[in-house]
């Protein structure tokens, strides 16, 4: 069956603000040259913890005013009732209007910095490595092109952006790197992709994160990152090229 | 006495909701013994105390029961069934033998439930089902299917009962701005279930039809796709989180209301932008199930934005209830503990869910720990104390006894600290990446194994809380002290205008009420 193309939104407005960031770094005056690339990992965890404050706040605020009204309102007496206030229309609308405002207008603050670090990651940069991952009852399989095919191991190049174009040969899989903050499942019938960067050497756990049978927790990926020059030098050995012990984990 | 007999063949609908009550906690304790057994096995990697495929059967189980045999039917089917008619000045519903169908289609649910656990080949397709696997699987999905097919038939039925009920059986002068928050928020609920759930049944259904009968809709090497099951099965599994947050709130709001002698803050607010507004927005939010499944970016960006937006009438709704604190004159029962913790329940839960509203945030946190301890705190803590809530102040009501002992406070803090306990750790190794249905998570870093302990140990505990809690509900109920007709000084009919427990038809005279009367005349 072949899909509808369907309108590239999201590369399109990614293409616009990675054009945009660019220049205004270069308006800023900021250095110039290539543009770095994105860190979406970092940008989670920044974004998280901002997310993280916001809620934080809006739940000690709501805490406290119970802990406050439930001690300062005890009954004095058996025969004591409550004097909670009887609200005008005005008063009831104004009640409802002013904290429904407030609340739309801290969602659509974390959603718009949502939709920045969405845009970053779902718009994979021009020059990224593509491999293509299958995913299957329960193992991996990693294709490079130019014959190179792997199984439950990949390696990728520090520095360099890597697309994985995922599919499943049976049922649904997830491809999941909890180091780069990002996981997409693989689904029989469709191609779908992550992209990340591993910033330094290292070996990185991929694992499956949709229920897939009795093999599920079973089916572990270690992307082992390593200096460009030798990921070159193994691709072009055409992935026989034995490479030297790398770093401690990244976990 | 009653006898047997007359249980079976009730269509009262007071003993119709004590059967929901049965069945429901029956199920919850089931479903509990089920996460003792799944929390031993992840107390570290490598456990063998049940591993595979004993281990997602199990799973199976604990997330289909306690979402269809002790959320859904214990909140609509018991507090619908028991309190909506006596709260309405009705002495039943509108349609009683259907009432009493309503109840034996839910336990003939709960029967294939445990009938499938105890054949070979249990269902393990956990209680979402997706396919391909839960149709390239050997074990019997069917059962699965069957078993919604019974208790999603029992909802539809008495939703259906419920509503007619509200809109043709009140008492003269109870107009639509003078219902019980309880009476208000099931009908938001009961109408939800009405709307989504044949959705579910489609859904399942074609399941089965594609697993034994050769049709294709997931085949996805004859045309079928594996999305449409998840969509059919979120465009009603998300509206059904509410069907559980919307009588657990109007429980608490009526026990907050009582014991703090006060009217209800905003009531029109609450109802007309609160309750619709979570009904009519429960519907546009599905896909944030979605988020990592390869559906197209602009529908997850746009269900971004429905989904934080939904954060509003629930958020009108929370005030509410806060604001019903507000110049109270509280006074303490084991109900009202239950409900202050509540508070801070639905904090945590509602809370910890903005991040998942965000698709980028959800990239990295979709099916790990992170979003169970999220909906663990919304669901089987805040719902479920806010169920013992009711249980507890409802008690005197139902059976003319106390239920208010030391035993009780005891159970209330032991499944308080329990919980805790059990979930925290849960979101702190679910951002780390600890994923979700794992029987072994050995790749992972050795200080996850520490978080599992903690959570281990506080299921536990919650279990020595709720063995406390159940214990003490079940001996109070034939051996507790009696109480008097209106132990907390409720203004709503049910303890106004009946005794103790209430008997055939509820009221002995017909129930009048003066015009301006409300369930929350505290002070006039």
């Amino acid at each position: 069956m072949t899909r509808k193309r369907e309108l590239p939104w999201m590369p399109v407005l990614g293409g616009i603000a990675a054009l945009a960031t660019p220049a205004l770094a270069l308006a800023s005056g900021g250095v110039g040259g290539a543009a770095k690339v994105p860190d979406p990992a970092g940008d989670w965890t920044h974004l998280f913890h901002e997310v993280v404050t916001d809620i934080t706040v809006i739940g000690v605020v709501f805490g406290l005013a119970a802990i406050y009204m439930i001690w300062r309102y005890r009954a004095k007496s058996p025969d004591d009732v409550g004097h909670g206030p009887t609200l005008t229309t005005v008063q009831s609308v104004a009640l409802a209007l002013v904290p429904a405002l407030l609340f739309m207008a801290d969602d659509f603050l974390l959603a718009a910095k949502g939709w920045v670090l969405y845009n970053t990651q779902r718009t994979v940069p021009a020059d990224a490595l593509e491999v293509k991952v299958s995913a299957s009852q329960f193992y991996w399989e990693f294709d490079y092109g130019n014959g190179i095919v792997t199984s439950n191991e990949m390696k990728v190049p520090v520095g360099r952006p890597v697309v994985l174009r995922l599919s499943a040969t049976d049922v649904i899989h997830s491809f999941f790197i909890p180091a780069m903050r990002i996981k997409e499942d693989a689904v029989p019938g469709r191609k779908t992709y992550l992209w990340f960067v591993a910033r330094e050497p290292g070996t990185i756990i991929a694992t499956c994160a949709e229920y897939c049978g009795v093999g599920h927790p079973q089916m572990p990926a270690n992307i082992e990152a390593i200096p460009a020059d030798r990921f070159d030098a193994w691709i072009k050995s055409g992935g026989k090229q034995a490479s030297a012990p790398d770093a401690a984990p990244q976990g | 006495m009653t006898t047997l007999k007359e249980w079976i063949l009730t269509t009262d609908h007071k003993r119709v909701g004590i059967l929901y009550l049965i069945g429901s906690f029956a199920g919850f304790a089931l479903a509990g013994i089920a996460a003792l057994l799944i929390r031993l096995q992840q107390y570290d990697p490598g456990m063998d105390i049940i591993t595979g495929n004993a281990y997602n059967n199990v799973l199976y189980f604990h997330g289909a029961a306690m979402i269809l045999v002790f959320l859904i039917p214990g909140l609509t089917g018991f507090f619908g069934n028991y309190f909506l008619p006596i709260m309405i000045g009705a002495r039943d519903v509108a349609f009683p033998r259907l009432n009493a169908f309503s109840v034996w289609l839910f336990y003939g649910g709960i029967v294939v439930a445990l009938v499938s656990m105890a054949l070979p080949d249990a269902p393990d397709v956990l209680w979402t089902g997706y396919p391909p696997y839960s149709i390239t699987t050997a074990s019997n999905t069917a059962f699965y299917v069957f078993t919604v097919h019974l208790i999603g038939f029992s909802s539809i039925v008495g939703s259906i009962n419920l509503i007619v009920t509200v809109i043709c059986m009140r008492a003269p002068n109870i107009g639509w701005n003078q219902l019980n928050m309880l009476v208000w928020t099931l009908l938001g609920s009961l109408t939800i279930n009405l709307i989504f759930i044949p959705v579910l049944g489609a859904a399942v259904t074609m399941l089965v039809l594609d697993k034994y009968a050769g049709t294709n809709f997931f085949n996805v090497a004859a045309g079928g796709d594996v999305l449409l099951y998840q969509n059919l099965f979120w465009f009603y599994s998300h509206p059904a989180v509410y069907v559980i947050f919307l009588p657990a709130m109007g429980i608490l709001y009526e026990v907050v209301a009582a014991m703090g002698k006060n009217r209800i803050f905003n009531y029109k607010a609450a109802v007309y932008f609160g309750i619709v507004g979570v009904g009519v927005m429960s519907g546009d939010v599905w896909v944030h199930h979605l988020y990592t499944s390869g559906i197209p970016d602009w529908i997850r960006v746009i269900m971004m934005v429905t989904t934080l937006l939904i954060s509003v009438p629930v958020g009108v709704m929370v005030i509410s209830l806060w604001g019903t604190l507000y110049k109270a004159s509280i006074t303490f029962n084991v109900a009202m503990y239950y409900a202050i913790a509540c508070l801070f329940l639905v904090l945590i839960g509602g809370l910890t869910g903005i991040p998942l509203a965000m698709v980028s945030m959800t990239l990295h946190l979709a099916k790990t720990s992170y979003v169970h301890a999220h909906f663990h705190f919304v669901m089987a803590l805040f719902a479920t104390f806010s169920m013992f809530s009711g249980v507890y102040f409802w008690f005197p009501k139902m059976s003319g006894r106390m239920a208010d002992t030391v035993v009780a406070y005891l159970g209330f803090w032991v499944s308080s600290i329990g919980v805790n306990l059990t979930f925290w750790p849960l979101f702190v190794i679910g951002v780390e990446g600890m994923p979700r249905r794992y029987w072994d998570y050995s790749q992972f870093p050795d200080w996850f194994a520490g978080y599992h302990h903690i959570a281990t140990a506080g299921a536990f505990l919650t279990a020595l809380g709720m063995a406390l809690t159940l214990g003490n509900l079940a001996y109070c109920t034939f051996w507790g002290k009696k109480s008097v007709a209106n132990p907390w000084g409720s203004k709503s009919l049910e303890w106004t205008h009946t005794p103790n427990p209430p008997g055939p038809g509820n009221f002995v005279d017909d129930p009048k009420v003066a015009p301006g009367w409300t369930p929350y005349e505290y002070v006039r």
